[in-house]
Order: structure tokens, then sequence, then C-alpha cells
């Protein structure tokens, strides 16, 4: 997916005036963190299953070429294919030829960060293949072509306007020529519409929520359930997972799953959770003959056994999103490219450079909204402030805030200096703002005052001054 | 994560602090715009028997050099902090932010240095926010204070997340006579002002201060409160460009008796 | 240089260390082997009678139905069903074997038919290898006797689950997979499903029948 995140500013300004997307964001910013802490609340071991989940993503890290030979080792021996891609071309490359070897024309889709983050889709479609969303979300925004907004809702920009709207234009050939308005309806629609698509599909293409070494298998959850139409109908099955999706045995994808769909909507399960283990038995009635997985490294390898590693440990369920003020202020998209929110924050200029993505680990307030929620505890504020110091580092910070922050050390480290300076800029300020008891403006603090005004020093010294004066005791 | 150390409360026939030296850690914000915030903090540590020390080669936390990714400034400011307040019994901060930049982060400043970085973890041992000192270290749970009116309370997210203030300042206000605390809708979201963030970042900032100001103003309340003053100040600046009438304190100031100066951002009397 | 050595070679080079061996690599091979329990909530414990009302409260709160018979009277208690949805009196049922021990003959106008959907079945019957009570989740091993598009392509799906069948916590789950297939072994998919299908996509309000079953009825049966 082409990246806007170095127009970080400028997507914000759009955001902020776009009614749509604030009245959609109205609801998300009560709706997702409510059902969370009600789910949260039904289990009493959701804490120490957070331990444990953030302990078995750190083992498998830790293990993780033994794992992942693991479980090739058993795909392999049930007739399934693992196939290795270094680098997102790599993964583009393989998908495609094993679409042309199926002969495919069409492939069904279900929801799948990895495919965004390769643009397969794109690759795909210049090769005459069609790729068809069929994740509910995902197929409306392919309909608007539009990337995605929220990683596990991808269409949760929109109003059910927009949505009736899209059906309405694109449906019309299909022979479906009413523009719906209810809800129920366009869900029934859209059933019927990609009930035919899954059904012509020659190949099925999904990710994977989890990659069990135990088994070879690989696990999709869904509450729609298309990801197993999608692995059931075809004759192909492809699995598109990046290598730090492994996980040792069922056990831990129970620990992991038991995490994941609270965090991510509040539910105890999500509808369906399924587990795939290579193409059909030579018994069975229904199922791919064909299974493919595509492991795609892309710059995960790199970030093992660095200060960054944590970012590995995350299982896609939104939470963090979904309690951040900042996305809830500016949703998805703003972002730039495929992940939005504090994960955002942290992959994405580990995947497309801290050069084109600086913007988004600078943009947050530390609030540790993010972290509190996490199901395996990365510490989000700490990778962004990693972050920022590898951009000051390579002076990728602006001069101004570079230079300011340079004077206040340059004072903070002179008490006897910061003293005099401060006491001077407190008795101006304080002098000046004595009538209102606060600035409307001020120079030097145009951000604070286009929005909010400026209260001004109490009068009298500051408090080292006035403590001095009474004859506190200093040491 | 750190939690506060909890002490069996002190028996009632003494003030809970008696011998303790406490090194208050002023802030930067409080020394430049509002010291009764620094004096209301010593008035409740004093009668709770602490002798309050002010070192004055206190300065700045680091903080801001800290979140900006400079580590070198935010190395050296901090060891003259560990210098100036290793000596006392325990260090009192009235801001949860400050008091988690000490607290919380200093020790990884030192990684590479370990016997700095065991000075700066014995420090963070005995730091404290005023509020979790008070309730949870001196075991106090009430104060003899008096302000008249409904007030809501914001919990700034430093002091909530890095340091488990929540229930403290709490308790202590359901002692102030007169006081009715009436909890706004999401207390515990960001109010926007993260440091640098609300102006690198001033219509992001803005967007969430709308929400929490529309989330005070539906309280009633007339009267804000909070642990932190830049919050504080974030928020006072931002009800008072809208006109909204509610007087904004610090939570200090009114256990401490002192409710009744000029609220932030408001003229004092001549 | 293969992918797979590059990409296994990067991870490598990043974990500062060549191929796992030694105690490391006994230990994990032992981990995979023995797949030790992690914390199984304690909601799942009790007796096998609170545990099928807690499987029949979560799929309940899920939106399937349910309903608790003996064993002759699951046929006619599938054609009331039908009966009270105004669904017509016609099934594509699941090849499954066990399925035989009921009597549908008890209720002659029911039309049955044994395998694979079509475009006009609009119900589907079928059996079940499991029912967790920790979730309300009912659970399907493919197989000749139970093909996934069955859970699957029609609108309404009726699962019949044994008492026996239901276990606490979704460990017990694999420890029957375990038993039944081998060590490490899987069918080629276990579906684990709960309540209809649905969809939060189109302004945050759940809607059911998104792709997959619309309603799901679940009979449990005292043996």
């Amino acid at each position: 997916m082409q990246s806007t995140a170095h127009a970080f500013k400028d997507n914000v300004e759009h955001a902020l005036v776009d009614g749509n997307l604030q009245q959609s964001l109205a609801l998300l910013k009560v709706g997702f963190s409510e059902r969370r802490r009600q789910a949260v609340e039904r289990l009493p071991e959701f804490e120490a299953l957070r331990d444990r989940a953030r302990d078995i993503k750190n083992h498998a890290l830790a293990h993780l070429d033994f794992y992942l030979e693991a479980f090739e080792a058993k795909v392999t021996a049930l007739g399934g294919h693992v196939h290795w891609a270094p680098t997102a071309q790599d993964a583009r490359d393989i998908i495609l030829d094993i679409c042309r070897e199926a002969g495919a024309r069409t492939v069904t889709k279900s929801k799948s960060m990895i495919a965004e983050e390769i643009a397969l889709n794109d690759h795909l479609a210049a090769n005459g293949i069609e790729p068809v969303e069929t994740d509910l979300g995902e197929y409306i925004i392919q309909l608007r072509r539009e990337p995605p907004s929220h990683i596990i809702a991808p269409a949760v920009h929109l109003t059910k306007d927009q949505v009736a709207d899209t059906f309405f234009e694109h449906h019309r050939k299909l022979g479906f020529d009413k523009r719906l308005t209810e809800r129920s309806d366009l869900v029934a629609e859209a059933r019927q519409v990609l009930r035919r698509r899954f059904q012509e599909a020659d190949v099925g293409i999904t990710g994977a929520n989890f990659l069990v070494a135990e088994t070879g298998s690989s696990m999709l959850v869904t509450n729609e359930g298309n990801a197993d139409l999608g692995n059931t109908l075809p004759r192909v099955h492809v699995v598109i997972a990046s290598i730090e999706k492994v996980i040792p045995t069922l056990e831990d994808a129970a620990t992991l799953l038991r995490v994941l769909a609270r965090s991510a909507t509040g539910q105890e399960w999500s509808s369906y959770t399924t587990f795939n283990t290579g193409p059909k038995r030579p018994e069975d009635p229904d199922g791919p003959a064909h299974y493919h997985v595509v492991l795609l490294d892309n710059g995960r390898s790199g970030v093992l056994g660095t200060q960054m590693q944590d970012m590995l440990r995350c299982i896609r369920c939104g939470a963090c999103m979904n309690h951040c003020p900042v996305y809830a202020a500016i949703g998805g998209h703003a972002y730039g490219w495929v992940y939005p929110g504090p994960i955002g924050a942290v992959l994405t200029p580990q995947l497309i450079g801290v050069e084109e993505a600086g913007n988004l680990p600078n943009a947050s307030t530390f609030c540790g909204r993010c972290e509190s929620v996490c199901p395996v505890r990365i510490p989000l504020p700490k990778l962004m402030r990693h972050w920022r110091e590898r951009e000051f580092e390579r002076h990728l910070t602006p001069a101004s805030v570079r230079q300011g922050l340079a004077l206040w050390a340059f004072l903070a480290r002179r008490p006897a200096l910061y003293r005099r300076v401060t006491g001077i800029a407190n008795r101006v300020l304080a002098l000046f703002g004595r009538v209102a008891g606060r600035y409307a403006w001020l120079p030097l603090a145009g951000g604070w005052t286009r929005y909010r005004d400026f209260p001004a020093p109490q009068r009298g010294g500051t408090f080292h001054a006035q403590w001095r004066a009474r004859g506190g005791a200093r040491r | 994560m750190t939690h506060p150390p909890v002490s069996a409360p002190a028996p009632s026939d003494r003030p809970p602090g008696l011998g303790w030296t406490v090194g208050l850690f002023v802030t930067c914000l409080v020394d430049m715009f509002r010291p009764s915030v620094g004096f209301a903090a010593v008035k409740l540590l004093e009668d709770a028997g602490c002798r309050v020390v002010v070192p004055d080669v206190q300065t700045c936390c680091g903080q801001p050099a800290y979140n900006s990714g400079d580590r070198g400034d935010a190395r050296r400011v901090a060891a003259q902090v560990v210098s100036a307040f290793e000596g006392f019994d325990h260090v009192v901060v009235p801001s949860g932010s400050c008091g988690g930049m000490i607290a919380h982060h200093f020790p990884d400043l030192f990684d590479d240095d370990p016997s700095m970085r065991r000075r700066a973890e014995a420090l963070a041992g005995k730091t404290h926010e005023l509020m979790s000192f008070l309730v949870d270290v001196l075991g106090v749970r009430r104060v003899a204070a008096r302000y008249d009116g409904s007030v809501t309370y914001h919990d700034s997210c430093s002091g909530l997340r890095e340091l488990g203030v929540k229930a403290q300042p709490r308790t202590l206000l359901a002692s102030v006579d007169g006081l009715k605390l009436v909890e706004m809708a999401n207390p515990e979201v960001c109010c926007g002002f993260g440091g640098t963030f609300c102006v690198k970042y001033p219509d992001i900032s803005n967007a969430m201060l709308v929400d929490k100001t529309a989330d005070i103003g539906a309280t009633g309340a007339g009267t804000l409160l909070a642990g932190d003053l830049g919050c504080l100040m974030n928020m006072a600046g931002k009800l008072q460009r809208d006109g909204q009438a509610v007087q904004v304190r610090h939570t200090a100031e009114v256990l401490a008796g002192a409710g009744d100066i000029a609220a932030i951002g408001e003229p004092e009397a001549a | 240089m293969s992918a797979r050595d590059q990409v296994l070679g990067a991870i490598r080079r990043s974990l500062k260390r060549g191929a796992l061996s030694g105690d490391a690599r006994v230990a994990a091979e032992a981990r995979l082997r023995e797949h030790p329990v992690n914390i199984v909530p304690v909601r799942t414990t009790g007796t096998q009678d609170d545990r099928v009302r807690l499987l029949e409260q979560w799929a309940t709160f899920n939106q399937a139905t349910t309903a608790r018979v003996a064993a002759a009277e699951v046929p006619g208690a599938v054609a009331d069903y039908l009966a009270a949805n105004n669904l017509p009196a016609r099934v594509v049922m699941a090849p499954d074997p066990a399925l035989d021990r009921y009597d549908w003959n008890s209720r002659p106008m029911l039309q049955r038919r044994r395998g694979l959907p079509e475009d006009a079945d609009r119900v589907a019957v079928t059996g079940a290898l499991a029912g967790i009570a920790e979730t309300g989740t009912l659970v399907f091993a493919s197989g000749p006797d139970h093909p996934t598009s069955l859970n699957l392509l029609p609108e309404t799906h009726v699962a019949i689950l044994r008492e026996a069948d239901v276990v606490g916590p979704l460990e017990e789950v694999f420890t029957r997979l375990r038993a039944r297939y081998g060590e490490g072994v899987m069918p080629r998919t276990v579906n684990t499903v709960t309540g209809p299908s649905r969809t939060g996509d189109v302004e945050q309000q759940l809607e059911l029948g998104a792709h997959g079953p619309r309603r799901l009825h679940i009979l449990i049966v005292r043996d």
C-alpha cells in the first residue's frame, strides 16, 4: 500500500473536519472500550491470561526459527506447501504463481493486514486476476477504493448512509436496483452478492491469526464465517502470514484466543474460530485440494533481538486503537498506511522507515491507555519513545525543537541561572497578565493559544523565590 | 510497574509522618506558574508530621528532553535530580508526570552506568506523588478543610497509569466539608496536554480537549480538580476560551484549605 | 541461498545464535510433545449438568437457540423447530453414522438428504464433535461424515450435540482430538462455532447472517 504517512498533518486536517468520520468515531470512542470492559469483568483470570499470553509470545519469538521449521515439517508431511518470502515482492510473486498455476480468474480474500502490507490486490489485478474481498468491511472499502482504517473493523470510518450509497452505486449492474436504508438489508444484499463470488472462486486467500507449530495448523478468527467459506469452497487455499504468527501448541493458542476476542470486540470468543491443517484428506467430501502457506518476513527478522522486539508480540486485536484518544480524534486513514493507532505508530516506521513515518510516534501524549489494554502487554509508549530517540540521534527532529530542548536543558543544569531566567519570565508574564489572569495570545505560543487561553502566573515570584524569602529549609 | 508502597496507618495520637524528612520536588510548572500548589503540598506534609525541605538546586525532572528522544540531556538533568534528592527519607511530587519520571524512568536512563543506576533506583523507590504519599504511605484519610460546591476530578494519565493514583485523591476529597464530588464521564481519558504534544499537534490536542471539556461541562460542577498542573492549565485555558464557568484548581490547594484563592487563569485580587 | 535459508538465517543472526541446539532445543521439543496447559478459567469446572447449563447460557448470549431433549425426541425437535421458524421441512444432513441412531422415520414429513449442501438447501443438520461450555461453542471436525460446508452454506444450522460431548474448556477439545486423530494430528478443518454468523461492520451494530448461517439451533441430547 502506498504510504501517505509523511503527509500526516494534512491527513489530520482533513480528518478533523470530515463529518462522517467524526460521527463514526463518536461511536467507536465508547463502544469498543465499554464492551471490552464488560468482557474483562466477566473473566477473573484475565490479567493472569495477559501475562501468560505475553510470555508465550516472548518464548515463541526467542525460538522463532525452531517453531517455523516445526510448522513447516508438519504442513509438508500432509501434502501442503510452505513458501518463504523474505520481502513483500517475493510474497507477491509466490502468490501470483500459485494463482496462475491454478488457472485462477477470481480469488476470494478474507481480511489480511499482511495482504495490505504487500499490496497483493493491486498486483493480482494488474495480472488479470480479480481479487474479491469477502469480509464485509473490506468489501465495502474495496468498492470505494479506500484503504482500511482499522485493523479489525476496516470500514469503521463509514456511516450507514455511506455504505448504502456505495452498494447502490456498485450493485446496480448486478441486478440490485434499490437504495437500501436498513442495516440488515445492506448485510443481506452483501451476503447474496458475495455468496456467488465464493462459489465462483478458484483460489481462496486468507491471512492467519496464528500458526500452530505442534500440528501445522493455521488459525483464522472471524465473526462472519467468510474466511471459512474462502478456505473450504475453492480448489486452492493460500495462507499469507508473517513469521511472528507462529506459536508452539494448541494450548498456547487457547490462551491467546482467550485474550484476543475480549480485547478486540468484547466477545468471549469470535463466532468462527477455525483450525486449518493441510489440504483435504482423500476421504474428505469438501475442502481445497491444495494448501499453501506463505511465510512473510519483510523486516520482522531484523526487529528480533533489538529494543523494539516487543512489537512482534502483537496479535492484531485492535484494542490499542480502540482506546487511543488520538485515534479517536483522527481515525485510521490519517496514519497514512496499513496499520493505524498506537501499534501503527510503532510498526510503520519499522516497516517503511522513520523518515517517512516519523510523525506517527510523535503524535502521542504517552497517556498509556494503549499499553494498559494490550493483551500481550506491549509497552507501546516506550517503543514510540525509542522512535523519537532514533529521530533525535539522526537529526530528524525539527531544528526548532532541538534548539528549544537544548536551551531548556542548558538552563535546567544551571540552577542559579535557571532561577534568574524563570524569575524574570514569571514576573513579566504575571505583570502583563494580571488584569485578565490569562493570555489570549502569546508570542512563540501560537500552537497553544490557537485554541485555548494561557493562564498567567501567580504574582509574588516563583515558588523558590518565595520559599527562600520565607526562610524555608533548603537542605 | 511499581505500585506505591503501602504501610500501616499511623497511630492516631500523633501525626503519622513525625520524624520523616521529605524532599519536595516542586516541578517547573508549579515553580513558575502556581507556587500556591507547592505551598499547599508543604502544608499537607507538615500537618501530617513531616519536615519539608526544598533543595534549591532543583530545576526540572528532564521529562521534556526524555519524551522528545533526547536521552543525553534527560540523563544529565536526571543526574542532577538524583544528587539533589538522594539524602531524604522520601521525595514527594505534586504531579503524577514528574513523579512518574523520577519513580519509573530515571533508572532506565542509566542503563550503562551501574552505580548511577543504583542511585536512581534508590531514589525511585522512595519518590511518591503527593496524594499517594499522604494516603498510601502516611495513612492519612482526612483533612480539615472546607470547600463548598460540586467538584469534578480528572485522572491525569501518568499519575493514574504509572503511579496508581486513582482512589487516594478521592478519599481525601471525600473528607472535605461541603464538597460534593461528581464524577465526569471518561475521567481516565487524556485531556490532550501531553507536554510538547499540545503545541506540536495543536489540532489533535484541541479535538481531545473538546471532548474533555464537554464531559466536564456535563457534570454541572463548579470546580475542576486534578493533580497535575500541566493538565490543569490545559483544561483551564480551554474552559476559559469557551466561556465555561468552571474554576480550575489543584487538588492539593483544596485539601490544604487554599480553595479560596484565585483559580487557574483567573485574575488575582489587586 | 534459498529464501528459506535467508529468512531463517536472518532470524538466527538477530537472535545471535545458530540453529537451536542443546538444552534449549530439547526443551522446545518437549514443549511441543507435552503441550502443557496454561491457565484454564475456573468457570469451566463443576458438574456435567453445570457445564451443559453454562453452554446453553453462553450459546444463547451469542444468539444461538438451544433445547435439551431425549434421544427419542430428536427428530420431532428438528421438525418442530423448522415449523416454528417457517422453514420448509427439508434438510441436508451430514452423512455421520452417529445421526442414524435417531428415529427419523418417526417424522416422515421431514425430508432428508445426506451429503453436501446445494444452493437450494436452507437447513443443515449435523452432529458435533463437542460443545465447549466455557464459551457456548460447538466444535465440528471435517471428514467423510461431516463436510465442512454444511456448517457454512445453508442459512440455518441445526446441530445435534450429545450431553456427554459437552466439555468445560477448549483444552478438553484438544484432548479429544488427540485421542481421535493422534498426537500432533488434526483433521483438515476444525470449526469452532459460537452462535450464528454476524458482522458489526456497519456502524458497529450487530447484524446476523453475514456469510455463514443466520440461525444456529443446538439440540442437546440426553443419552
